[in-house]
């Protein structure tokens, strides 16, 4: 394969996606020769622009909506579909042919992720659905046709190319996304954690100066709330021989909470007032009104002397001044609203409020049923207190009932919000001082909206050599379900043992041991087996057998599933395997069998159609 | 109806040949010269007096725009309204969906810049040779430059435009599509 010109890096973001890249051939130390590719996308019917957020929404247009020539791009081969800002603006009118937040669906483990589920309210014989795999595969699509117009001579297919994907992403998700950019042609491609995206974006931005900003012994705790999800990350400032280095010690839980839900949050207040004043709105109408809301938002938010902020809900017809209605924001509900909802003051022992899981009698995403970021970190921080007891050089946790992070960087564009980021600042060193801990600072600078893009085609730069590198691994350590052997009860489930099939921190390219235990797999059969992660047990190793566990610190995720091929075996044969944890290099988990009498390897699925759909 | 193209060897003759009939017949020059100016359509000997000339300017690209300040601004609904049969707080609220939309999409499409930097109402002087498509004189204009006045409008300059692409058979005239409901 032929030299890279460029390491791109791409944010394929639940809201927006958006691409960096770096020119390696005129980038040299320090000095890198870093852009944003101005994505070209539909605005409107027959209208083309060039912006550098592609908002991650894929309309599924009726054949007589829109004359076919009007949804042209500057480059040929569409299918019809309509990606991006159009998208997005024509959705929010005909929102059952709207495709939105395909990532976090992509993440969802009571769904089969390859089959056509979204829009989930669509009416199936009408709309021809798309998987979330393949809404991830189109944006992947679109930005790749987009770098190929712009750089002809430079296909995308041939750069260094990076993916960001949550840290809080399962293996079976950061496999999907994989398996989405190799389709879309990507063959030298990585996946990084995005909260270690904006962590390179923000050393790449100080210039060299961030080793005079951070010192051993810190604990950086990065608070990522994008549009849709709350991402979590911690990462200790260690030493080796003598230089800087930094270590991602554990990553939160999967949080679907974000700026859109206050935004929702916010329009559902003003429209109950609007409510107590007898005025009842529409579907358009609340479109609209939360599209006012934002913007009243924002302009309550970044100017502390407002009071209050008028919002109108345009009419929909073409008589304006009449059919409008006017409302406004005040700087009251925006601070109960969102400061309290989202951001309060509560102890370090506070943990989300949870509700029973309803049965999955009705599909939709697993949204956080607790509003408030605080909690999340509380539980987070709470959860990894013990993080840090492998690493030389930090305070043993001692009676503290929560990690003490000694920096914080912010990412996402609600903490465009000095009001929030200070907020959540004060809650933080609120929980340090009660625990006579020293207040963590803010690590400034950070670029809220492109960070992880940035910070992606950074990391494709420091890859090659070219500077620090953060180190971690996985950040789970993984086990199968074994039944244990007992007699059969009726009426009771045999009691299950967790087998350690990969520890904690293994980095890309390594391979596991074997464990000793054997599987039997019948040929020609699928053979499911439950699957767990751990995110605290550091210390298991592989072929540890956990008897029993409690339920925050193993998490049980998607079965996996494995064939054996009939090839040279009679179907219904009996096989026994091992089972092999490796992660690869573009730092996805692979899961293999591997017959006890043979060199054969057989790949373990780890997306799998849940049992929950027929 | 038209002829072929000229075949390579012809044109490269007629190149040398009006190479010379250029360089001696100032004439000739002039035509060329509005030619390649984009003249093109000018008849090739059409003969009269010298005429300013005029173009008319491109409609595609007010549609568009109109469009744009429609869709984002609800321009367009709002300059067609009565606003006397409506109250100041009416015509207000109505106002600010159209200040907050234009306003969006002038940031968008257009970079403007002031022409004049000076606060308004300060003196500023014109020296010899200013552009007076750029400074307007306006009140006392006699004499001679250096020109010294009173700057009542800072002017503005728009620097950049970034209208989008536009499909080559997209209606333009539709600035904005009649919508129902179903």
């Amino acid at each position: 394969m032929s030299e890279a010109r460029y390491a791109v890096g791409i944010d394929l973001g639940t809201t927006h996606c958006a691409l960096s890249y770096v020119d390696l051939r005129t980038s040299d130390r320090d000095d890198v020769a870093q852009d944003m590719m101005q994505v070209p996308q539909l605005t409107s019917a027959g209208s083309v622009e060039e912006l550098a957020l592609l908002p991650s929404f894929l309309y599924l247009p009726h054949p007589d909506e829109f004359p076919a020539g009007d949804l042209a791009l500057p480059w040929s081969g569409g299918d019809g579909l309509i990606l991006g800002e159009m998208a997005r603006t024509v959705g929010a009118r005909t929102p059952i042919r709207l495709v939105s937040s395909a990532k976090s669906w992509l993440c969802h483990p009571g769904v089969d992720r390859r089959s056509a589920i979204l829009p989930p309210g669509a009416p199936e014989e009408q709309v021809a659905r798309l998987s979330p795999y393949d809404a991830s595969v189109r944006y992947l699509g679109h930005l790749r046709d987009a770098w190929n117009h712009a750089h002809p001579y430079d296909n995308l297919a041939a750069q260094e190319v990076t993916v960001t994907v949550p840290a809080s992403f399962d293996p079976a998700a950061r496999e999907l996304t994989a398996k989405a950019a190799q389709t879309v042609g990507f063959e030298r491609l990585v996946l990084l954690e995005e909260p270690q995206a904006a962590l390179y974006s923000w050393i790449h931005d100080s210039g060299g100066r961030w080793r005079k900003q951070v010192r051993v012994g810190d604990i950086i705790l990065v608070i990522d709330v994008g549009g849709g999800t709350t991402d979590l990350s911690l990462i200790a400032v260690t030493e080796h021989e003598g230089a800087l280095e930094l270590t991602r010690i554990a990553v939160g839980d999967h949080i679907l909470l974000g700026g859109d839900n206050m935004d929702l949050t916010l329009a559902h207040v003003v429209n109950g007032k609007l409510t107590a004043e007898g005025k009842s709105l529409d579907h358009w109408q609340i479109q609209a009104l939360t599209h006012g809301c934002r913007h009243a938002k924002e302009a309550l938010l970044a100017d502390p002397t407002l009071e209050a902020v008028p919002v109108v809900v345009p009419s929909r017809g073409t008589h304006l001044i009449g059919g409008s209605i006017r409302t406004e924001l005040t700087r009251e509900e925006v601070t109960h609203t969102l400061v309290e909802g989202f951001f309060p003051e509560v102890p370090v022992s506070a943990r989300p409020a949870t509700r029973s899981r309803a049965a999955l009698t009705k599909l939709g995403l697993p949204y956080a049923h607790d509003p408030a970021v605080s909690r999340h970190l509380a539980a987070f921080l709470g959860m990894q207190v013990g993080a840090t007891e492998d690493l030389l050089g930090f305070e043993p946790k001692g009676k503290s009932t929560f990690l003490h992070p000694t920096a914080v960087l912010f990412n996402g564009g609600v903490f465009k919000a000095n009001l929030l980021a200070e907020r959540m600042m004060r809650v933080v060193n609120a929980w340090l001082t009660s625990d006579d801990a020293p207040s963590a600072r803010l690590l400034e600078g950070a670029d809220l909206d492109l960070a992880v893009a940035r910070g992606a085609s950074y990391y494709g730069y420091v890859r090659r050599g070219g500077g620090v590198r953060i180190r971690g691994g996985t950040a789970r350590s993984y086990y199968v379900g074994v039944e244990s052997a007992m007699p059969a009860v009726p009426g009771l489930e045999p009691p299950i043992q967790a087998l350690c099939l990969a520890p904690f921190g293994m980095e890309e390219g390594t391979q596991a041991d074997i464990p000793p235990q054997e599987f039997g797999l019948v040929v020609g059969e699928p053979v499911r087996f439950r699957f767990f992660g751990s995110s605290v047990r550091r210390e298991d190793q592989v072929g540890l057998l956990l008897e029993n566990w409690s339920a925050e610190e193993i998490d049980e995720l998607e079965e996996i599933q494995a064939t054996l091929p009939a090839e040279n075996r009679a179907p219904g044969e009996v096989v026994p395997v091992h089972l092999r944890a490796s992660v690869t290099e573009v730092g996805t988990l692979l899961l293999e069998a591997m017959p006890l009498n043979g060199t054969e390897h057989w790949k373990v699925e780890l997306n799998v159609r849940s049992s929950s759909d027929s | 109806m038209s002829e072929p193209p000229p075949s390579v060897l012809s044109r490269l003759l007629l190149a040398l040949t009006t190479f010379w009939r250029i360089l001696v017949d100032t004439r000739l020059a002039a035509k060329i010269a509005e030619l390649r100016g984009g003249g093109m359509t000018a008849p090739p000997d059409a003969e009269g007096p010298e005429s300013p000339r005029l173009k008319r300017a491109e409609p595609n690209a007010g549609l568009q725009l109109l469009g744009l300040l429609q869709q984002n601004g609800r321009f367009i609904d709002f300059l067609q309204e009565d606003v006397g049969a409506y109250s100041d707080a009416e015509v207000g609220a109505a106002a600010r969906v159209v200040h907050e939309g234009c306003n969006k999409t002038l940031k968008q499409h257009f970079a403007i810049e002031a022409v004049r930097a000076e606060p308004e109402g300060t003196r500023v002087t014109l020296q010899e040779g200013f552009d007076s498509s750029a400074v307007r004189l306006t009140g006392n204009v006699v004499g001679h430059p250096p020109f010294t006045g009173n700057l009542a409008h800072r002017g503005w300059r728009v620097t950049e435009i970034r209208l989008p692409q536009v499909a080559s058979d997209h209606d333009l005239a539709i600035v904005a599509p009649a919508e129902v409901e179903l």
